[in-house]
């Protein structure tokens, strides 16, 4: 069965049709799966080669992933959630009422949504431990980790303005509390504050902007940084493996073959 | 010269970001707020508004307005009369109305930076208590009817 299926895909992959979208064709060489990796506008941001104990559950805990997989539940929810919310003082709370208990899954897409929330920020803490705790976060990688902990902060943001659009009074009272987290700024802290809101109160403008940076703003540069974390891997030499480096682990230690 | 231009156009563009961000025109309920008639309130009564986010108190001196947000974190305060005192619910901050010796607004506990803001009180021409939210006053000018 999967012989016959291969036997059609690989046609399937001779076709003009295919061969002028994909431009690497069929077959098994080392060279055509490097160029299936390579030529793909998404793909080719990963390695085109990856040490098979590396794919294994030990080497990462799967956490950089599995961090992905919450974040594109997210974003997924999120637009559906949009069909039926209106981020205007009047009708965000009704909105929300309603998504959960007039919208068909509207409860279920709601709930989930705020669970991979909590998901995905406890996921970026622990991919950030195991990163820290291995050492992987050295030469030649530390730009990499200054790029992860720019995506913990818009991971975080990304909680704190999502927490204003229910608009009930647990959200009012926490974006209230927090802006003036952000008013206690030496000198600038009052105007940031008021920028933030766009006024004086957590209100209308506040609930907008928060929209805006929610469902706009964050996601686009969550979306190119975690473009360029993935692409950075690839550049600095792979996912990282703990013998594979013995002159920045083991400086003392003999030199050993990289395994 | 490339520089130089295109440091002004950062420039021009950050004045540009800052007055767009900033809404030159606020739908926000005026600070000016009218708390009707004197008599209306006790003798030694704490009142709180919450819409406007004001206490007025009546004690043996005259009224005063205090600002009822927390100087903390913003919290709305509330007046406890069993203990006749103001509380935060949200981080414990206390402060004094009544006591003898002590400026009402005068916090007795708690993570607050500040007393509550006495706020700027008078008598209308139809003899209704006016209050300005917007504007803060030294303690202890009082309002007598």
């Amino acid at each position: 069965m999967s012989t016959r299926f291969r036997k059609y895909f690989d046609e399937l992959r001779e076709t003009r049709v295919w061969r002028s979208m994909f431009r690497g064709g069929a077959g098994a060489s080392t060279l055509r799966k490097s160029m299936a990796i390579q030529q793909n506008v998404f793909l080719h941001l990963l390695s085109t080669k990856v040490r098979k104990r590396m794919l294994e559950f030990n080497a990462t805990w799967y956490l950089g992933t599995l961090t992905l997989g919450t974040f594109a539940i997210l974003v997924i929810t999120g637009i559906l959630l949009m069909l039926y919310y209106h981020p205007s003082v009047p009708q965000a709370y009704a909105d929300t009422k309603d998504l959960q208990f007039v919208v068909s899954s509207g409860q279920f897409l709601r709930n989930l949504h705020r669970w991979a929330a909590h998901a995905m920020v406890f996921l970026v803490f622990a991919h950030m431990f195991r990163v820290f705790y291995r050492g992987a976060y050295r030469p030649p990688r530390e730009f990499n980790w200054v790029i992860g902990v720019v995506l913990l902060l818009v991971t975080l943001l990304l909680s704190y303005t999502g927490y204003l659009l229910p608009w009930d009074q647990l959200a009012f009272w926490a974006i209230t509390v927090g802006s003036n987290i952000a008013s206690a700024v030496p000198l600038m802290g009052d105007k940031v504050r008021f920028l933030m809101l766009g006024g004086h109160f957590v209100n209308a403008n506040a609930l907008l902007r928060f929209y805006v940076l929610h469902c706009m703003i964050l996601p686009l540069a969550a979306f190119f940084l975690i473009a360029i974390h993935f692409w950075r891997i690839r550049k600095d030499g792979g996912l990282y493996a703990h013998q594979s480096e013995p002159d920045v682990v083991m400086t003392t230690a003999p030199a050993r073959p990289s395994l | 010269m490339g520089l130089g231009s295109m440091a002004i156009a950062a420039a021009g563009t950050a004045v540009f970001g800052y007055q767009f961000l900033s809404p030159n025109v606020l739908y926000e309920p005026s600070p000016v707020v009218n708390m009707g008639r004197p008599e209306s309130y006790q003798l030694d009564s704490v009142t709180l508004d919450v819409d406007a986010r004001i206490f007025i108190v009546h004690g043996t001196e005259g009224f005063f307005a205090l600002n009822a947000v927390c100087t903390h974190l913003g919290c709305l305060t509330v007046w406890k009369p069993d203990l006749g005192i103001i509380a935060c619910p949200c981080h414990g901050s206390k402060f004094d109305v009544f006591q003898a010796g002590k400026t009402p607004g005068e916090k007795i506990e708690g993570p607050a930076p500040r007393p509550l803001p006495w706020l700027r009180m008078w008598l209308s021409e139809d003899g209704e208590l006016m209050v300005d939210r917007a504007t803060e006053i030294r303690p202890m000018q009082f309002v007598r009817v």
